[in-house]
């Protein structure tokens, strides 16, 4: 009987090493190695690994690595219900993932035969309404209090968590925002359930009503996709851009449910003295149409301005990536992927991106990408539509006088 | 002053790879290394204590081995180090880990009272955010996530104000103490290490509480305690990519004018 660890599946999570009772196992170079000489072959290490990558000769691995509660749909629709999205507003506009996540809500209520609700919380927020109901929502609960005039964690956390108490939600989806981020992470521990971030796909598992919530893990080198089995609501923040915009659907209407909170301004002990705004030279990566992107192969300061001429002519936004960041050549507030902004422009043009994935997470949506690289075989190729192979230095300038001339026949 | 602040050991993702033969993670030789927004959060603690004086403390929670990112906070600093480590903690989502986190906040505030505990923004082998989040909803302190900078701080009247960074720009956000703060990456020049320190840090021993100091309930810990978990990894999707075409000097406008063509005017729209 031997005890094997697939180092393709193992992705170092190092959970089979701190479960080993007689330190059995190690991480040697990111990935699990056993000592046969210690190993009991009790299994643990099998039981508790998420990937499967442990074999152990003749155990047969439980079906879950924990005790699992099978809910059924109809246990589940009867504790909770609803697919609930939190309407994110600021200073009167509500945040268009809002509405993208209302979107979304939609397609998985389908399945659930649950109700979409629409959660606004804010100070005369009473006109937003009406395009909740629009873009999908069949309930919006409101609580309109002075209190949450500005986003500040304490009052916009108890009041998200006294409506999960009171109406027991099986979904919640935030935006994967500043504000959502803060508060998700906030809400998820009062009410004590599991919380996913940065999803980039949602589905229902069919036999279990179980949210099947994909995000990338690693820097975005793998895809993880993670369920929340016995506790409720699955709470999940989705990033702006990556579900589709539902239709406007104008004149509906619904069910409104209005609420109050018992919090009070003097219970407040976070105060926000004072509002600037932007600071980052009016980069909106996540509104623009057009995106012209920088990356190392862009080589030096000088040439961006190679760049930054084609993104004028165009009327396009300056995008980079993390490399170019870090070169100094522009501004962290340019930068699209995992650790930047995820945008979906009309037309990206990436210009010396190699195309590591931490990049591509972040823009492979857009609806037309131009790529130029002098590797032929660098990755951004596989996800661009076309794919220049050649010197920037050469093509960038003709592509902008092209361009120039193009437009102004 | 006594800060807390939260440091994680990560593996350096940027060196994780994709091999395109074997569609696997390449991982062999990848370094580990202190999550990098929580070198800028112990900056900023730094920079407090040498204002007003007091103490920093780090704490970690991880296997024996991230012993090592406590000594490195040590080097550049820190007064204390405590590594929370048992196995009953492995396997932990970010809800079991801020419950070992925030009990042992609490514990080292019992011995000396915390004022401010500081994470990092974010680690950046999960990209979550929600640690800090969590340890603040389970002490019941006030929370300012994404600070730029720590801007004035009276420990007298427990008043602490701070830059934060929001979507439109900034916000300059005062609280009470005891309050928990997470920090953006581009805030602060993370100090080099002096030789005091450096020799300091070679001779620490860092304090290790397991369950046994903590009492914490096992229902709560690690696996048992992680209401989420995975249920399948794989490679991303990898499209095809479309037409590529061959820069040809020569003929320099045949590839630009094949391009223009294509996107003006149904995507390039001229105004």
């Amino acid at each position: 009987m031997s005890l094997t660890i697939n180092a393709k599946k193992c992705i170092g999570c190092g959970i089979c090493v701190q479960v080993c009772p007689v330190d059995a196992l190690d991480l040697v170079n990111g990935i699990a190695v056993v000592d046969m000489e210690k190993c009991i072959k009790c299994g643990k290490c099998v039981k508790v690994c998420p990937t499967s990558a442990i074999d152990l000769e003749g155990y047969i691995k439980p079906k879950d690595t924990k005790p699992k509660k099978v809910v059924t749909a109809e246990e589940a629709s009867e504790k909770c219900s609803g697919v609930w999205v939190l309407i994110e507003q600021s200073d009167g506009v509500v945040a268009e993932v809002s509405w993208e996540l209302l979107g979304e809500a939609r397609k998985l209520s389908k399945d659930l035969q649950a109700e979409v609700v629409g959660v606004l919380l804010g100070d005369q927020v009473e006109e937003m309404i009406p395009d909740c109901f629009a873009y999908g929502a069949d309930t919006v609960y409101v609580i309109d209090d002075p209190v949450l005039k500005e986003y500040r964690t304490e009052p916009y956390s108890e009041a998200l968590s006294m409506l999960v108490n009171k109406y027991s939600p099986e979904i919640i989806l935030l935006g994967a925002t500043t504000l959502g981020r803060d508060l998700a992470g906030h809400t998820a521990t009062l009410v004590r359930t599991g919380l996913t971030a940065d999803c980039t796909d949602l589905s229902i598992e069919q036999d279990t009503r179980l949210l099947r919530q994909t995000r990338p893990a690693f820097g975005g080198n793998v895809m993880a996709t993670i369920v929340c089995t016995d506790h409720r609501p699955q709470m999940a923040t989705v990033r702006p851009k990556v579900m589709d915009m539902p239709e406007y659907q104008k004149g509906s209407e619904g069910k409104i449910i209005r609420e109050t909170i018992d919090i009070k301004e003097d219970d407040v002990m976070t105060k926000i003295l004072e509002k600037v705004k932007e600071a980052s030279g009016g980069v909106y990566l996540d509104k623009a149409d057009i995106i012209v992107a920088a990356g190392k192969g862009v080589g030096t300061k000088e040439n961006m301005k190679l760049v930054e001429e084609l993104a004028d002519v165009l009327g396009g936004t300056l995008g980079a990536s993390r490399a170019a960041v870090e070169a100094g050549w522009i501004d962290v507030a340019h930068q699209v992927g995992q650790t930047g902004f995820t945008v979906r422009p009309k037309l990206y043009i990436s210009i010396g991106i190699s195309g590591a994935i931490q990049h591509l997470v972040g823009m492979q949506t857009s609806d037309t990408i131009i790529a130029i690289n002098t590797d032929e075989n660098a990755s951004i190729f596989n996800v661009a539509d076309y794919g220049i192979v050649g010197d920037l230095q050469q093509i960038v300038p003709l592509l902008t006088e092209a361009f120039r001339k193009k437009l102004s026949s | 002053m006594h800060s807390v602040v939260c440091i994680k050991q990560v593996p350096d993702v940027t060196e994780v790879k994709i091999d395109p033969e074997t569609n696997t993670l390449v991982r062999v030789g990848v370094p580990s290394i202190v999550n990098p927004y929580d070198m800028n959060a112990l900056e900023e603690a730094l920079r407090l204590k040498d204002q007003y004086g007091g103490k920093v403390t780090v704490i970690t929670m991880g296997p024996p081995m991230a012993e090592e990112i406590l000594n490195k906070a040590v080097g550049h600093g820190a007064d204390e180090g405590i590594l929370l480590s048992d196995r009953a903690f492995a396997g932990a989502d970010t809800l079991a880990t801020s419950y070992v986190l925030s009990t042992a906040v609490a514990k080292i505030s019992e011995e000396e009272k915390v004022d401010l505990i500081f994470c990092g923004k974010q680690a950046i082998d999960g990209d979550t955010a929600q640690v800090g989040p969590g340890i603040a909803a389970r002490l019941k302190m006030p929370l300012l996530t994404y600070i730029n900078g720590v801007q004035e701080c009276d420990p007298e009247q427990n008043k602490i104000v701070v830059k934060r960074k929001v979507k439109s720009g900034y916000e300059i956000t005062q609280t009470q103490m005891p309050a928990v703060i997470t920090s953006n990456r581009d805030i602060n020049d993370v100090r080099y290490e002096t030789m005091p320190d450096l020799i300091k840090a070679a001779r620490f021993k860092a304090k290790v509480w397991g369950n046994k100091e903590l009492q914490l309930d096992q229902k709560q810990l690690g696996l048992n305690g992680s209401p989420t978990m995975v249920r399948d990894i794989f490679a991303p999707e990898e499209k095809q990519g479309g037409e590529k075409i061959h820069f040809n000097p020569d003929k320099p406008e045949e590839t630009v004018d094949m391009i223009v063509n294509k996107l003006v005017p149904s995507v390039v729209v001229p105004n």
